[in-house]
């Protein structure tokens, strides 16, 4: 049945050295096994229905030195052949971080046609079933990519990044909601040249990052380039932030979950480190510390992709826009409340000469009032032991002798 | 204990039931206060976030901020009635002079030296009256937290409000002064309040006077001299002459200061780990 079906898409070939049936007199049988125990099963139903069985591939197709090879041959053949067909994939292949790590180490065991695709029962990318398919797609790099054994002996420095990927909204779109469009990894990455991040070429390249992820996002894309940090980026600022800096690469969370609400802040404050501060000192960041992500943030105010800064009339903090934004929180307040400072600080004496003086003044009565009663303590209590012991504090010292 | 196992001592009243409501009043809304309020003040502190938590999230936290400083406003409001009811319809001038007047006296800055000598055994104890020094020192410090912590926290509660007179930054200032002066009031009330009043040796482990009412006639002899001499000698003492507290009023006096106690003793050890840290 299986020969016939092979023989007749491959009728008009040319003169086939050695047929399916002859491989399959020995590899058919189950138990059929090489000097070291390993079995050489080839299951035909697979072959028959992967994309090269129906393109009626004969199995010297790709096992080519077995095309005049005496039967039975050698326990230990050269690997398929896949470029001798798909030439340029594999060339593509030879670019990428999979292709470096193995010539770089004979023994790695880095991604090869085979690791992603199969073998004999390959199957088309668009079929549901494929290793390949843009929803299996994940699971597939996750063999690798989430095993702590492989990332371990593998020295992939990035670590569990299916994991994270998982759990992230481009994740849960392909994996719980079976989205085909949302991102999958070669989506970023590329399929067969996967590049390292740090090779300019590599679409996850940082300075690739923003069109990478415009590709999709056109909208934000165009935001983000208007925005001071999309600024700074063509003019070439290699400390301007691109999309990973605050959404990361594989973590990427809703935006408005809390714990990205909240771990937001502490993205921005990993550049704008003295805002940050400040920020933590008023009740928004006080309540950001304690958890709680309903409050306002550096978002709700600057804005997220189209931030601009406040002496730009852009902006939602300049001194123009400043009572609109407060309002979207703070129904009904007027110019004055937005004179309020959501960055103060109180060692600045410039910024507000009343918080400065204010901060001092309040720290010298603490301490000059714990320490005057302090010491009136430390001094008190010894003398308030005795006079307990004695039965009360009331006699002067003179009659406690007499006492005794 | 001592005094429960006495058949029958005499007690003197020393304060009446509406004080007693105050501090009582007072001491709850304190530490609801502190709970609620602390947290935000260290939100650095992984402490605050499990406090907050434990509250009911951080808008639960700020109701209950909320209604504990309506209790405490009241409470203020509640004794300013009380001391112009006593000035205005009583003409009790009293209370602004004297020895049972809250005000500072030069006689108080006199017993700050003899006690410091008492201190260290130079001399006598100084012959108190109705009021000491420190006890003056624990009520201004409170009527002066109540007016700048009250203050700073109802510019806080209705900023809208407050924006119509007061500058943006004013509510930074507010911010600033209120955790500030907060921060006094645990650090004070908590240890030095507790030692002066009802820790030290003398007293402790409570000082049941504010809850009981009443004062061992013994006790308030050798702690107040100049009063007890003064009331004895005028007569009014036979009319203050009061009946030990029940046994009941005891186990209420006792459960409420453990609580108390107990709580505040937390809260400043909570405030010290997060200025150490």
């Amino acid at each position: 049945m299986f020969a016939v079906g092979v023989s007749a898409a491959s009728g008009a070939a040319a003169v086939k050295p050695s047929p399916n049936e002859d491989c399959l007199t020995c590899h058919a049988d189950k138990d059929a096994k090489r000097a070291d125990g390993s079995s050489i099963f080839v299951a035909k139903e697979k072959f028959a229905s992967s994309v090269h069985g129906q393109a009626g591939l004969a199995c010297v197709d790709c096992h080519a030195s077995l095309a005049s090879a005496e039967l039975p041959h050698a326990d230990k053949l050269p690997p398929a052949q896949c470029a001798s067909c798909h030439a340029e994939i594999v060339s593509d292949y030879g670019k990428s971080v999979h292709a470096e790590a193995r010539r770089q180490n004979g023994k790695s065991f880095a991604a090869t046609c085979a690791d992603c695709h199969g073998t004999h029962d390959i199957q088309s990318s668009k079929e549901a079933t494929s290793r390949t398919y843009a929803l299996n797609l994940p699971g597939t790099c996750a063999r690798c990519h989430g095993n702590p054994d492989v990332i371990q002996k593998g020295h992939i420095a990035i670590g569990n990044v299916a994991a994270l990927y998982e759990d992230s909204i481009h994740g849960r779109a392909v994996l719980k909601s079976g989205l085909v469009t949302a991102p999958n990894c070669k989506t970023c990455h590329g399929m067969h040249d996967i590049r390292r991040s740090s090779d300019p070429a590599a679409r996850v390249f940082r300075g690739n990052v923003p069109s990478t992820c415009g590709s999709c996002h056109q909208g934000i894309a165009r935001l983000y380039e208007e925005g001071i940090h999309g600024t700074l980026f063509r003019n070439g600022d290699t400390r301007t932030p691109v999309c990973t800096d605050c959404h990361t690469a594989h973590h990427i969370r809703q935006a408005d979950v809390e714990a990205w609400r909240l771990d937001a802040v502490k993205e921005c404050g990993n550049c704008h480190g003295e805002s940050g501060e400040s920020f933590r000192d008023t009740y928004h960041g006080q309540v950001t510390n304690l958890g709680f992500a309903r409050i306002a943030t550096c978002s709700d105010c600057h804005r997220a992709h189209d931030i601009h800064p406040a002496s730009d009339a852009r902006s939602t903090v300049s001194p123009a826009a400043r009572v609109a934004t407060c309002q979207k929180c703070h129904p009904g307040t007027n110019e004055k409340f937005a004179r309020y400072d959501p960055h103060p600080n109180p060692k600045d004496r410039a910024r507000d000469p009343l918080l400065f003086y204010g901060a001092i003044f309040m720290k010298w009565l603490l301490i000059g009032v714990m320490a005057f009663f302090g010491l009136h303590t430390v001094f008190w209590f010894p003398r308030s032991w005795r006079a307990r012991r004695e039965g009360n504090g009331a006699e002067p010292p003179a009659s406690r002798g007499e006492k005794k | 204990m001592t005094s429960d196992a006495r058949p029958v001592e005499r007690h003197i009243a020393r304060f009446d039931p509406f004080d007693r409501f105050l501090h009582f009043l007072l001491m709850v809304t304190f530490l609801g206060l502190a709970l609620t309020g602390l947290p935000l003040l260290f939100s650095a502190n992984a402490w605050a976030a499990v406090v907050a938590r434990l509250l009911g999230g951080f808008r639960a936290a700020a109701v209950l901020h909320r209604i504990f400083a309506f209790g405490m406003l009241a409470c203020f409001g509640m004794h300013l009635l009380r001391l112009g009811y006593r000035l205005l319809l009583r003409r009790d001038w009293g209370i602004l002079w004297g020895p049972n007047s809250m005000v500072p006296q030069p006689r108080d800055i006199v017993q700050i030296g003899q006690n410091f000598r008492w201190f260290f055994g130079r001399g006598p104890r100084p012959k108190f009256d109705r009021y000491t020094y420190w006890e003056k020192f624990d009520y201004w410090a409170v009527f002066w937290g109540m007016g700048i912590i009250g203050g700073s926290g109802l510019v806080l509660w209705f900023p809208k409000f407050f924006a119509r007179f007061l500058s943006g930054t004013a509510f930074n200032l507010a911010l600033l002064i209120h955790g500030e002066e907060a921060l006094l009031a645990v650090c004070f009330i908590f240890t030095i309040h507790f030692f002066n009043s009802h820790l030290r040796p003398e007293k402790f482990p409570v000082d049941k006077v504010i809850f009981t009412g009443v004062v061992p006639e013994e006790e308030l002899r050798h702690e107040r001299p100049v009063e007890y001499e003064r009331m004895a000698a005028s007569g009014r003492l036979e009319g203050l002459a009061s009946p030990a507290p029940t046994s009941a009023t005891l186990l209420w006096t006792r459960v409420s200061t453990v609580v108390a106690v107990a709580l505040g003793l937390l809260l400043v050890l909570l405030t010290v780990w997060a200025l150490l840290r």
